[in-house]
């Protein structure tokens, strides 16, 4: 089976690497922003929030195979900030894993698509998250599988990316997974937190601290890395060089919730407030820039 | 003082639940809210604006929000702590039960659009396994109330008792119920809300108002089909159930998981000691995409689908 080939290992240079990222953003945001609008739910802010991260993985970064997505040396992503549907199902079609077609059915009756992924029906998620605090432990599991496997016939030499949301943080399971982590120097495990700096119902620092964020990552035995979240050039090189790490790396990403809509930007009311059509056309339009 | 809802139109239960926790906490300063995030879902912004030092918002940290609960208890708090039903029972399910039920702390679990009324967002947001889950531990008082009015008095219950409670509190629409003014809530006791001998409809929440109308449509035809409200599903009213086995035929409705919830429970008791014919509606596992109603339907959880089950049992 020949291995598919990422950009990031193509030879483009950055600018066409940043260029390809950035157009599969753009048509991300569009694309999420209407399976909302359409469904008359969903998570918009979170959507608009994580796409840079979620483009630069899958058009940029990660290993795969659509037609074989659960090929053993693939590189796995989790997104554990289930919520961000619209968003991740929009990626998962446009590389290639269901028809775009499909993404018109969102949240529609027995559609495969609901508001949180579906590993059993929906080609590409790793694991049914939705629960947030949920991915962490899983990516670490996978990670130790790597190592184990890479220990012994140096094959599976994939690497696990998991993004959380930041309110998420407050779940005590992430470090718990966090200590495991830096215990077993996962090199292979790259956390990129989504720090949009709101949750459902508030800024964080308001609800309950989660700062010095990064302090806390590095006590717990990992690398961290802060970057603008939507800076995709600054994104491209954490990245290629996460394997030649000796920890896991923790990239805190300052990322704007309802990122590239005006009136969504830094407002919690759009963590789940639907735009109405005079709104959505305004969202549409300011998306196409 | 009455803070139920007025009686026409569809109520959001969630709403007699704030305006009882208001008024109680008023008279009692005691009372404490307890939410992970959750202040807009559980509607608890207007408790925060008259009560802000006694609203308590841990983050979005479940097993933390029971732990802190159980230790305002402790405090001499009574602690209201209250979240999507999905994760408050589910995701601190050990806390629940090691320092609410085990240690019988006085904290009070309200449980928020419990069932299906997630539709859409799915099985991770359904909560139809947390009547079963807690009522296996046997020592904490579970209350699945049908309406506005039940739910306020399944509140003031919980602020009057010493000990745990869990209620769940739908954000379904619900009419209010047609009642007798002297009707009184007791807890372990169920409640008959249409006579009948030929069969017996046992349902809680927001499946009781599709039941009561099954059995009119069923007068109609000639069949008496009881109507019994088990909003108390721990302690239970065995009686009642024992009482239902005698017409021959009982037909369970909720919007929970047939395993272990409403059907459950009436299995255990009747099969121990009255069997009779039952058939048990409710949801039969990870439901698929959809809305509420929709799953609902799915389900069997109508009024019609409830008079079909009747007729079948009693081969009519
Ligand atoms: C265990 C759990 N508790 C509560 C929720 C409800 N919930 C969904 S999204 C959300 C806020 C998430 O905030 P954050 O992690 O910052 O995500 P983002 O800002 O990227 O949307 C909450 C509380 C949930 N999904 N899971
Ligand atoms: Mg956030």
């Amino acid at each position: 089976m020949s291995m598919p080939q990422p950009l990031s290992q193509s030879g483009a240079d950055t600018a066409q690497r940043v260029a390809h990222v950035r157009d599969m953003a753009r048509w991300i945001r569009q694309r999420a922003l209407r399976m909302a609008f359409e469904a008359g739910q969903g998570h918009p802010g979170g959507d608009l929030s994580v796409t840079d991260i979620l483009a630069t993985l899958y058009f940029d970064a990660m290993r795969y195979d659509p037609a074989n997505p659960r090929w053993a040396g693939r590189d796995r992503f989790i997104l554990s900030k289930g919520h961000a549907t619209g968003a991740l199902y929009s990626t998962l079609a446009k590389a290639g894993f269901f028809p775009e077609d499909e993404l018109t059915t969102y949240m529609q009756p027995l559609s495969r698509l609901n508001g949180h992924p579906n590993r059993v029906k929906i080609p590409g998620v790793e694991t049914n998250t939705g629960p947030l605090g949920h991915g962490m432990p899983i990516a670490v599991g996978i990670a130790i599988a790597g190592q184990i496997d890479a220990g012994q016939n140096g094959r599976a030499d994939y690497r696990v990316f998991v993004t959380t949301g930041d309110g998420e943080l407050q779940e005590g399971s992430n470090w718990e997974a966090a200590m495991t982590a830096g215990h077993r120097k996962l090199s292979n495990l790259t956390l990129i937190v989504d720090r949009n700096r709101l949750q459902q119902g508030a800024p964080t620092e308001e609800t309950v601290t989660l700062e010095p964020l990064a302090d806390k990552w590095r006590a717990f035995g990992w690398d961290v890395e802060e970057i603008d979240g939507h800076d995709i050039a600054a994104l491209l090189p954490l990245l290629d060089g996460s394997l030649a790490r000796a920890k896991p790396l923790c990239i805190i990403a300052n990322t704007v919730k309802g990122k590239g809509v005006s009136f969504m930007e830094n407002k919690a009311a759009w963590h789940h407030g639907i735009p109405n059509a005079e709104q959505f056309a305004q969202a549409m339009q300011e998306l196409e820039a | 003082m009455s803070a139920a809802a007025p009686q026409t139109g569809l109520f959001d239960c969630r709403d007699a639940y704030v305006a009882t926790l208001e008024a109680l906490g008023a008279q009692n300063s005691s009372i404490v809210a307890v939410v992970n995030d959750s202040v807009g879902s559980s509607k608890l912004g207007k408790f925060r604006e008259k009560f802000p030092e006694r609203l308590i918002n841990v983050g979005i940290a479940e097993q933390n929000m029971i732990g802190v609960g159980a230790g305002l208890a402790n405090g001499g708090k009574v602690a209201f702590v209250s979240g999507a039903s999905c994760f408050l029972t589910g995701r601190s399910l050990e806390q629940v039960k090691a320092d609410v039920a085990y240690s019988q702390a006085n904290v009070k679990l309200c449980g928020i659009s419990s069932g299906v009324a997630y539709g859409e967002l799915g099985p991770t947001h359904h909560s139809i396994e947390d009547v079963a889950w807690l009522r296996t531990m046997g020592n904490i008082d579970i209350i699945v109330p049908a309406d506005p009015w039940e739910t306020e008095q399944a509140i003031r219950h919980a602020a009057a008792t010493e000990g745990p409670v869990f209620i769940r509190i739908s954000r379904m629409g619900v009419p209010a119920l047609e009642r007798p003014t002297d009707a009184q809530f007791q807890i372990g006791k169920a409640e008959v809300l249409h006579a009948g001998d030929d069969a017996a409809i046992l349902a809680n929440g927001t499946v009781v108002c599709r039941a009561l109308e099954a059995a009119k449509t069923l007068a109609a035809e000639g069949i008496q089909a009881r109507v019994v409200n088990m909003s108390s599903m721990s302690p239970i009213d065995e009686a009642a159930i024992l009482s239902a086995a005698q017409t021959g035929a009982i037909v369970t409705a909720e919007e929970h998981s047939v395993r272990g919830g409403l059907g459950g429970a009436v299995a255990e008791i009747i099969a121990q000691h009255t069997p009779c014919r039952l058939k048990i509606l409710g949801f039969a596992g990870f439901q698929p995409t959809g809305s509420a109603e929709f799953l609902m339907e799915q389900a069997g959880l109508t009024a019609d689908h409830i008079a079909a089950s009747v007729r079948k049992l009693l081969d009519r």
